[in-house]
């Protein structure tokens, strides 16, 4: 794998990340617990929708080929899209949003904060601008996580049952692999094993003030980052891509 | 005063274009009327998010798809503005609410038809936030001044709106001959509909003159029709597509489009829940609003504790 394959599948894994993400986040649109939490769930959606275009838009100029960000978010398949598996889990109910954005918050910002420090300039500029959204996608669910936690039996129960459901996905964050280590080598990347720490730091300080206890399961999924996903990303695509897919070529 | 001085003080203030606050005196009927119109107007907003954020997840460029995300969120926000504005008539957001999800409440009947296909997005862009500005840019005027004030906000962004749905409708029709089709089904299926959005004729219209009276309303549900009718229609001719309308025609010496009768028992049909997509919309409004009710008891329990436990910081 030459290093410029390496860091288009890098800055894809993040856009597909933010794009997938954002897509959960948008399906709750007009169906928030309150207004506005609405509101707060599509700016969330917003940023991360829109991180993913400058990723897709750096991704077509690294890969050379003349494709827009509609081609690499619309014209490819389940196999081709690299995003964590925790992203594309179902909204299910807010307590399941909140944990999933929670844990992907933390680790987000985290990766975006050591791409700061990236040799190449776009990613480092692209990250720098993201910073400063998901600072406060972070304040948003780990408040949401305290306010859950601590706040009636009913509402600790849900949230308790969705962190520890979602924990098996959060272990696949810390991996790095022949593409990461081609980005370490080339020092555009991050060593995600180094991320880890901090964010068990962090997950565990709110977890504890909103009286939650850390998972205990050990069992950690993956696979994403290598195109290997869960069912869920099919029926993702299938919405997501469904118009440039039935009249190709078409402008909209 | 007595109640007599009191009302033609009131009334003097409107004719005086001076703008009624909340802590005004007003007779009843009008405090009645202004909460009936403006928590309608606020649950059209909620309602209207619904058709369409049903194509949120499927815009077909990732452009779109920003564009729509954002549209819907600004309807949100003006819900949010309006059931602030009902407030200041004394009565709390949860109750109009409930009164929404008992069915007890209206809401523009334009929302209980589906959106099919991408083109609606354009289509209500176009035509309903089109004909919510006519209806609306007056009301930016209208005598109660937090109604006024907040229309002023969500005026401008009903425009860009407006703007928006347009762009994407002339996008389809210079596109391919299925784009155009698709922009064609979509006026077809929303053009009456719009139509009917500015309210019955005025002959059976029975609130319309108390309304005009006290400057809640300037100009009659007919009036804001034509005009809309004369602002559409070169809009249609310039997209390339033909509104559903045998009698549409350019009247020379009245210098408007002559246009034909909406459909009115349909209208009244809609309005009496036999709509389409009527219980649909009003189910996913419930839904929501039921399955959200332990996340907003969890945050007022929250919220509580930590203003108990400053408290007794505060007293230690
Ligand atoms: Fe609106
Ligand atoms: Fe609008």
């Amino acid at each position: 794998m030459s290093t410029k394959e390496a860091l288009f599948d890098y800055v894809i894994r993040q856009a597909d990340n933010c794009l997938i993400l954002g897509q959960r986040l948008g399906e709750w649109c007009g169906h928030g617990p309150v207004l506005e939490q609405d509101i707060a769930m599509t700016n969330i959606a917003l940023d991360l929708i829109g991180q993913s275009r400058s990723l897709y838009q750096y991704a077509a100029d690294v890969e050379g080929k003349g494709k827009t960000e509609d081609d690499l978010a619309y014209l490819r398949d389940v196999w081709q899209f690299k995003n964590l598996l925790l992203v594309e889990q179902p909204n299910q109910d807010f307590a399941y949003t909140i944990a999933r954005q929670f844990y992907f918050d933390n680790f987000n910002f985290l990766f975006y904060q050591a791409l700061t420090e990236s040799a190449d300039e776009q990613l480092k500029a692209i990250a720098q601008k993201s910073l400063k959204e998901v600072r406060y996608h972070v304040k948003w669910s780990s408040d949401w996580i305290l306010r859950l936690g601590d706040g009636t039996d009913e509402s600790h129960e849900r949230i308790n049952r969705a962190i520890t459901d979602l924990w098996s996905y959060t272990g696949e964050f810390f991996n790095n692999n022949e593409v990461d280590n081609a980005m370490i080598d080339a020092k555009i990347g991050t060593d995600l094993t180094g991320l880890k720490p901090k964010w068990e730091q962090k997950i565990g300080s709110i977890l504890e003030e909103a009286t939650l206890e850390v998972p205990a399961g050990e069992w950690m999924q993956s696979g994403g980052k290598e195109g290997k996903h869960s069912e869920h990303l099919g029926y993702i695509l299938a919405d997501l891509q469904f118009l440039q897919r039935a009249y190709p070529g078409a402008k909209w | 005063m007595n109640t007599t001085e009191l009302e033609r003080d009131f009334q003097n203030k409107i004719d005086n274009e001076i703008r009624i606050e909340p802590k005004d005196w007003m007779p009843d009927n009008y405090r009645q009327t202004l909460i009936r119109q403006i928590s309608q107007h606020a649950h059209s907003e909620i309602v209207g998010m619904l058709p369409e954020g049903n194509w949120i997840t499927r815009a077909p460029s990732l452009r779109r798809k920003v564009a729509l995300l954002a549209k819907v969120q600004d309807e949100a926000g003006h819900g949010l503005y309006l059931y602030s504005a009902t407030e200041t008539l004394g009565i709390e957001r949860d109750e109009t609410i409930e009164d929404l999800n008992s069915g007890k409440a209206k809401y523009s009947s334009i929302f209980n038809y589906p959106t099919l296909t991408w083109a609606d997005i354009g289509a209500i862009g176009w035509l309903v936030d089109g004909a919510a500005i006519m209806n609306q840019v007056p009301l930016c005027r209208c005598s109660y001044g937090p109604y006024a004030r907040a229309m002023v906000r969500v005026c401008k962004e009903e425009s860009f709106h407006q703007r928006q749905g347009y762009e994407i409708m002339l996008t389809l029709c210079r596109g391919s001959e299925a784009q155009k089709n698709m922009a064609q089904d979509a006026l077809n299926r929303w053009w009456w509909p719009a139509l009917m959005m500015f309210g019955p004729s005025d002959s059976d219209s029975p609130h319309t003159a108390q309304s005009m009276k006290w400057k809640i309303k300037r100009f009659t549900n007919d009036e804001l029709r034509q005009k809309f009718v004369d602002i559409t229609s070169p809009q249609a001719d310039f997209l390339g597509i033909s509104i559903p309308d045998d009698n549409l025609k350019w009247n020379e010496d009245e210098g408007h489009y002559d246009f034909g009768e909406p459909a009115w028992e349909e209208f009244y049909d809609v309005i009496r829940g036999n709509g389409p997509c009527n219980a649909e919309r009003l189910n996913a409004r419930k839904k929501a609003y039921n399955e959200g009710s332990w996340v907003r008891e969890a945050a007022l329990a929250y919220a509580k504790k930590k203003s108990n436990s400053e408290n007794l910081v505060q007293v230690a």
